[in-house]
């Protein structure tokens, strides 16, 4: 058993934290979400710079073979300074496909851009009324010409409309929900039929609706193995979820350490309010539900190489304690905070939307719960 | 008030043997959980007004959640004025409809039921009994029917930066020069004083007695030279407070309400008033039925209806419980205020269950959603938006409620400082 990082570990996290915490502060945060692009080129170059997106590709791709725990560490980071570049939908989901089912050709064709910095990928999965369940796919690709053709609606697809390339999952056969006939495809953001509706979200970053109509495409689009394609979807969204858990933390550390410092330093009755025991307790609850949550936010990066089962049910226990930890920190953080703790002035209301956002990302509590559960009668 | 009502006549279930015989010695106290027929009559008149009278618009825009414009608010009150009925609360000759505490209930519940916009509590149910009940003649000659007509848009100047749950020690100045006031200090969190004609503040008059004895009650025209309103941004984006920044503001002695530095009194006498209502129970009923509507349009992860997932249905039962709770703890609430008059620390215990089953609602919209509850669409908050959807037309507005539901457990008094009024009020700690 061995909970240390390595001091290379270390002293990456110590770069990247200090990074965020002078070059990334909330003003400059304001401004970026604020932009019409609602991202920063130039943060993303930086990130690249210190090595952010190579981190976990592997070294035959210009990356530095790093695992899950390099992610969390990279997440946590990210999460303290709730940084809103794509670095979720570009690394973490979709150079996961590739690293996990893309052909050498696709990836020598995309990671290296992505660990330069240069390209941008989203996963293009989630649809209308989905709800979670990975398998409903309505989205179809028929064989034709030696290739397929697109046709379908996907819905929140994370940092959609800014991304150079999508990765489309859709249906080659079976029904809406067959968890067989599901395949994933390499798609030029611009190819004809591919229509954009990007917006920003609740939590100040960006997604977008993308219909596919008609979009040509050629058999090396194809990612990994005809109809066979749930199991790396699943895979994506559990290292998807694994690296929520992480920037959840790292939010949760930062949103607590605001809160403990205004309950000492806001005053009330002559005194800090922080000597009331009720609100005392309050943040004990806080620090608490935290601890807990990197604890499984450990638990599912340990647990994303192993098999399949094994990982669901890790990744799974993780998103329901963390996601609970998510509302309860959140919530309490306001509250703590009184009226200033609702206004869009305070970093605090900030965290606490992504808090909640991240807690409803990829399945909330109740999905993952009853996921979870499925062991139990098998 | 012997009778209170759970359900009518026709949805009531059967009593099986033993519940009967439960039952039975609460009868013989005469207890009845059913409305009176007058009551009964009278929530089926203020039904049939309603629906009548309430703008299809405006209705729209309460159901679907999107923006009210100030109009919307005062077009409303004038219907309801033009009826009679805007003063609930009132006694009748003030102009007011000298309801009972079951009726303005009825009242209430049908009115938020059928998708009315809430009445702007400041001038109606915070100033207004101030007014009556500490205010001179002339004050109450010349304020209280503009506020029944809706002519003056109030609001409540009582918080300070400095001073929330310890508003005692609030610290905007008002000198005595001559016949005026004159008014420095600051104001914060002013619910739509965007809007506001008239202030209602608790200035510092003395600074030599006890915190709470150097206080004062002035009524404050917005129009008045040095008073500067600057928005505050809300979490969910909208703009619905404000500071109220006062320099040099002068306010003639006429404004004072009741005795100088008795405001104190008089405002904890409103604070009452204002937790009355605070249960929401009428509008939280709204909200579960919206919640219900919406649970069986979204899709289940198996593809059947949210709603019948039970792991949900068992969350919307749970807050359903919590809901019929509270409408009876309200109920009872009300038939002891019939006997006394002003609502005591009980109502503390509406204020705190009453918000958090608000949030529990809201909480739950939202996550019926699932990831369609992401996206922000802020143009989509406004009625008559025919733009492109990132999702169903009900989604827009509800994860941004729900961020704005967090105020309810803050404002009014926070939920910690309603339970250091039970422990000490109730419990004696
Ligand atoms: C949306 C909104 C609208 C409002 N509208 C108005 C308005 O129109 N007019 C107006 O005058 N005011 C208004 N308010 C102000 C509201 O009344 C105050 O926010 C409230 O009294 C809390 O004060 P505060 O924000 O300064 O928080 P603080 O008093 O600083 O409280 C911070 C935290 O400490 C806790 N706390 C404080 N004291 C104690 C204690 N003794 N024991 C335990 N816990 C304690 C609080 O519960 C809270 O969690 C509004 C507020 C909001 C959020």
């Amino acid at each position: 058993m061995d909970f240390t990082f390595t001091e290379e570990q270390h002293q990456f996290q110590d770069s990247l934290q200090r990074f965020v915490r002078k070059d990334y502060d909330f003003e400059r945060r304001r401004a970026i979400i604020a932009s019409d692009a609602g991202w920063s080129r130039e943060v993303w170059q930086q990130l690249a710079e210190m090595g952010v997106m190579a981190l976990a590709l592997p070294e035959a791709y210009d990356g530095f073979g790093g695992g899950g725990f390099d992610t969390l560490l990279v997440m946590e980071a990210l999460g303290r300074g709730m940084v809103v570049e794509p670095y979720l939908a570009t690394v973490v989901l979709g150079a996961g496909v590739l690293i996990d089912a893309g052909s050498a050709a696709q990836r020598q064709a995309v990671l290296p851009a992505v660990a330069a910095g240069e390209r941008l990928l989203a996963l293009a999965h989630d649809e209308p009324g989905q709800r979670y369940a990975s398998s409903t796919i309505a989205t179809t690709a028929q064989a034709v010409d030696g290739g397929y053709r697109i046709d379908g609606q996907k819905s929140v697809v994370l940092h959609g409309a800014e991304a150079d390339q999508l990765i489309v999952s859709a249906r080659t056969a079976g029904d809406v929900r067959d968890a067989q006939g599901i395949s994933l495809f390499l798609v030029d953001a611009t190819a004809p039929g591919v229509e954009r509706f990007g917006y920003p979200t609740q939590d100040g970053l960006r997604a977008a609706s993308i219909r596919f109509n008609n979009v040509r495409v050629g058999a090396d689009a194809l990612i990994g193995t005809e109809h066979e394609a749930l199991a790396v979807i699943e895979k994506a969204l559990d290292r998807g979820i694994a690296a929520l858990c992480a920037e959840a933390v790292g939010n949760m550390t930062a949103t607590i350490e605001a809160t403990v410092g205004y309950l000492k330093t806001r005053k009330q009755f002559g005194v800090p309010i922080g000597t009331f025991q009720a609100l005392q307790h309050r943040a004990v609850d806080m620090y608490l539900h935290a601890e807990q949550a990197r604890s499984m936010a450990y638990l599912a990066a340990a647990k994303l190489e192993a098999p399949s089962g094994e990982r669901r049910q890790a990744v799974s226990a993780a998103k329901v304690l963390v996601s609970q930890s998510a509302h309860f920190v959140g919530q309490q953080a306001v509250q703590l905070h009184g009226g200033i703790g609702v206004t869009d002035e305070l970093a605090v209301s900030h965290y606490f939307k992504r808090l909640t956002m991240i807690s409803m990302l990829f399945g909330d509590a109740d999905f993952h719960l009853d996921r979870f559960g499925q062991h139990l009668a098998a | 008030m012997r009778q209170l009502h759970l359900s009518t006549a026709s949805e009531a279930p059967k009593l099986d043997a033993q519940m009967v015989a439960m039952a039975t010695p609460y009868a013989e106290c005469g207890m009845d959980l059913n409305f009176t027929p007058d009551e009964q009559r009278f929530r089926a008149d203020v039904r049939a007004f309603i629906d009548a009278n309430l703008p299809t618009a405006i209705r729209d825009k309460v159901l679907n959640g999107k923006r009210l414009s100030k109009d919307d608010f005062l077009t409303w009150h004038k219907i309801l004025y033009r009826q009679g009925w805007v003063a609930a609360n009132w006694p009748v000759e003030f102009g007011g409809t000298g309801w009972t505490a079951v009726q303005q209930h009825i009242f209430s519940e049908e009115a938020a039921d059928a998708g009315a916009p809430g009445l702007m509590p400041f001038g109606l149910v915070m100033v207004a009994p101030v007014i009556m009940a500490f205010g001179n003649r002339a004050q109450q000659e010349y304020f209280l029917p503009r506020i029944l007509s809706g002519e003056d848009w109030w609001c409540q100047g009582y918080s300070e930066p400095g001073s929330g749950s310890d508003l005692a020690s609030l610290k905007t100045r008002a000198e005595r020069v001559g016949d005026k006031y004159i008014v420095n200090g600051q104001k914060t969190w002013t619910t739509l004083g965007q809007y506001a004609d008239w202030i209602f503040c608790l200035v510092r008059t003395s600074v030599d007695a006890r915190k709470q004895e150097g206080i004062s009650f002035l009524l404050i025209d917005m129009k008045t030279p040095g008073i500067q309103v600057r928005p505050i941004i809300m979490l969910d984006g909208e703009h619905e407070v404000n500071e109220v920044w006062f320099d040099n503001v002068e306010v003639p002695v006429q404004n004072l309400v009741g005795e100088e530095n008795k405001g104190w009194t008089y405002a904890k006498f409103l604070l009452g008033h204002e937790r009355t209502g605070i249960a929401e129970v009428g509008r939280s009923k709204r909200r579960l039925k919206r919640l219900k509507d919406i649970a069986a349009r979204q899709c289940g992860t198996d593809g059947r209806p949210l709603i019948e997932d039970l792991r949900f249905r068992d969350r919307i039962a749970q807050v359903e419980i919590e809901l019929m709770a509270l409408e009876i703890t309200n109920l009872r609430v009300i038939a002891a205020e019939m006997e006394k008059k002003a609502p005591g620390p009980e109502a503390s215990l509406l204020k705190i269950r009453g918000s958090e089953i608000q949030q529990t609602l809201s909480e739950l919209l939202m996550l019926a959603l699932g990831s369609d509850a992401l996206p922000y669409q802020e143009a989509a908050l406004d009625a008559g938006y025919d733009g492109p959807l990132a999702g169903p037309d009900y989604a827009a507005p509800l994860a941004g409620q729900y961020f704005n539901t967090r105020k309810t457990t803050i404002y009014g008094g926070s939920n910690e400082i309603q339970k250091n009024i039970i422990s000490k009020m109730i419990l004696g700690f």
